[in-house]
């Protein structure tokens, strides 16, 4: 029951050790609420890490600590530290805005903007004062995100008009046009259908060879076909509150098939949710 | 009572075996009292909208009569006429409204659109935001003359002269709490996944406002400026002690002004026929000045995404 996360991380045995981003988080605080405290989460490059565990065990809190997101929470809390190539983001010198450049994120909504298509994937290089070839760019994410045959013909269209699922890529496109480092990408799925789902998984295992990649999912089939690694978070509720932990972390084929811990196990055979 | 219990236990009978001589009745009947209110009361609101459309149209109407067909290249041009002439105009009155429009518009929209981002974006719950909302809410039932007598104190006697600028100041005191109001209500509709989209893509707070959210809320930023155009072009209570009068071409903005407004006010109640007429005149080129406005800014507002 008890994680030791040290051991986890060595168990994570890969044949690629590149740590892109290490995350070590101690405490996290909504205000007086510990949302998830010790967690220790390496992010592989060119892997996909994919957060899984029931409701309410913080994965998407761990998520968005990654790009400082929960900043933007007034009452948020953040003891640990995350070293992104070596820096602590948290470091009171780093400017979150600049994280966010390097870190993208996909959100579990669609959230296009009120433009058009062309115009949301020329966001961020726009904000970035991008002086090259817009247009090649743009097109280029579009590919990226497997959407570029289905809009090529109607980019002054609004991003609005699209279907959910195209919407989605859409997203995916605007995260990935100004080629961050990082993209986190919080239960993309959720609101899609099978169909959109699945295209969505595949272009997540295309986008891992240039990017890296950090996928919560509420979807454990969904961990299971797409990510490297898993890590799975439970919820500790032993001191009449809910916090959430890591509690074990590898390869995804060891996590669902021989994972060490018994609420691992159990989680993944659908025994407890 | 009975009936109901009965409907149910026959339906409910359908459910586990087919009943072929269950028949549930599906038609219209005709005088049913459900039914007979129902259609009461669409009647109801049916009358209720066309008497709500009477006024407006009886207004547009009279004045396409009375006024239609005295306007002329003349009337759109010309001074206004002394006691017994015949012909002039109200061009200077035309130029003085536009004038003093475009400044309350020039001074109020910016001013709103700012204090407007604070209420919406920065503090929406702080004290401040809680106080100036509740005051707009107050400004926008203030009796338009106080305006006038506000800037009159603050303006016109610090000034020594009724002015084009104290008038356009006056309209615009009138126009702030409308464009604030409107420009808040706009912004905070902007779904909050669009924000934090704009922060996800590495926005600063004011890049996220001026790229994201103002864009996003522009046409009802507009819907809510264009009403307080139409409400300050045909207020003349705040010019009459700002702006007054002049018989003549607006030439500095520092010197009295004509408007619309007080030429209408002045010359209906005068017991000449030809100022009456061209009081009428003037009325509906004010109704059409404001009505070309709106139709132009529904254009460049469209929501295009």
């Amino acid at each position: 029951m008890n994680a030791n996360p040290e051991m986890m991380v060595a168990n994570t045995a890969p044949a690629h050790n590149d740590v892109v981003m290490d995350c070590q988080l101690e405490k996290v605080f909504y205000g007086d609420f510990l949302a998830v405290r010790d967690s220790k989460v390496p992010i592989e490059k060119h892997q996909i890490t994919g957060f899984i565990g029931p409701s309410g065990c913080g994965k998407s809190t761990v998520l968005r600590s990654l790009n400082r997101m929960n900043d933007l929470i007034p009452i948020f809390r953040f003891e640990g530290k995350v070293s992104y190539h070596g820096q602590d983001i948290y470091d009171k010198k780093v400017d979150p805005v600049v994280v966010r450049r390097y870190i993208g994120m996909v959100f579990q909504q669609p959230n296009p903007f009120a433009m058009s298509i062309y115009d949301n994937v020329a966001f961020g290089l726009r904000l970035n004062g991008f002086k090259g070839n817009l247009d090649e760019r743009v097109e280029k994410a579009l590919q990226g995100a497997a959407i570029w045959n289905e809009v090529k013909d109607k980019l002054k269209n609004s991003g609005l008009s699209l279907s959910g699922g195209q919407q989605q890529r859409l997203c995916i496109a605007r995260a990935i046009a100004t080629e961050p480092d990082v993209l986190l990408m919080d239960e993309p799925c959720s609101a899609l259908d099978p169909i959109a789902t699945r295209r969505v998984e595949e272009l997540m295992i295309e986008l891992k060879g240039q990017y890296t990649i950090a996928l919560v999912t509420h979807n454990m089939q969904q961990a299971m076909r797409v990510a490297d690694t898993t890590a799975f978070f439970g919820v500790d509720i032993s001191k009449g509150s809910r916090t959430g932990y890591l509690v074990e972390m590898g390869p995804t084929k060891k996590i669902f098939e021989e994972p060490e811990q018994q609420l691992t196990r159990e989680y993944v055979r659908g025994e407890f949710s | 009572m009975s009936d109901s219990q009965q409907v149910i236990a026959s339906t409910t009978r359908g459910f586990d075996q087919p009943a072929l001589d269950f028949q549930p009745k599906l038609h219209h009947t005709i005088f049913e009292t459900r039914a007979l209110k129902s259609g009461f009361l669409t009647g109801l609101t049916w009358i209720a909208a066309l008497l709500a459309s009477v006024p407006l149209f009886s207004v547009i109407y009279m004045l396409l009569i009375e006024g239609g067909s005295r306007l002329s290249w003349e009337t759109l041009t010309a001074l206004p006429p002394s006691a017994f002439d015949v012909g002039g105009g109200f061009g200077n009155a035309i130029v003085g409204t536009v004038v003093m429009v475009g400044i309350a518009t020039l001074v109020s929209v910016p001013l709103g659109i700012f204090a407007a981002v604070y209420l919406a974006i920065l503090e929406p719950n702080g004290k401040l935001s809680h106080t100036v909302r509740f005051l707009a809410k107050v400004l926008t039932g203030f009796p338009s003359i106080l305006a006038g007598v506000f800037v009159y104190a603050v303006m016109v006697v610090t000034m020594k002269t009724y002015s084009a600028l104290a008038g356009g100041v006056a309209l615009a005191v009138l126009m702030l709490p409308t464009v604030v109001l409107a420009a808040e209500q706009a912004m905070t509709m902007v779904p909050k996944k669009m924000k934090d989209a704009a922060y996800g893509m590495g926005c600063t707070r004011a890049q996220m406002i001026w790229k994201v959210v103002i864009p996003t809320g522009a046409p009802g930023i507009l819907t809510g400026v264009m009403l307080a155009i139409a409400g300050a072009a045909g207020n003349s209570a705040p010019l009459l002690f700002t702006a007054l009068f002049s018989d003549y071409y607006l030439r500095s903005l520092t010197e009295p002004a004509a408007s619309l407004a007080i030429l209408i006010f002045n010359f209906s109640g005068m017991p000449y026929e030809n100022q009456i007429q061209l009081a009428w005149a003037a009325s509906l080129v004010l109704v059409l000045i404001v009505l070309v406005f709106n139709i132009l800014a529904r254009i460049i507002g469209r929501q295009k995404y």
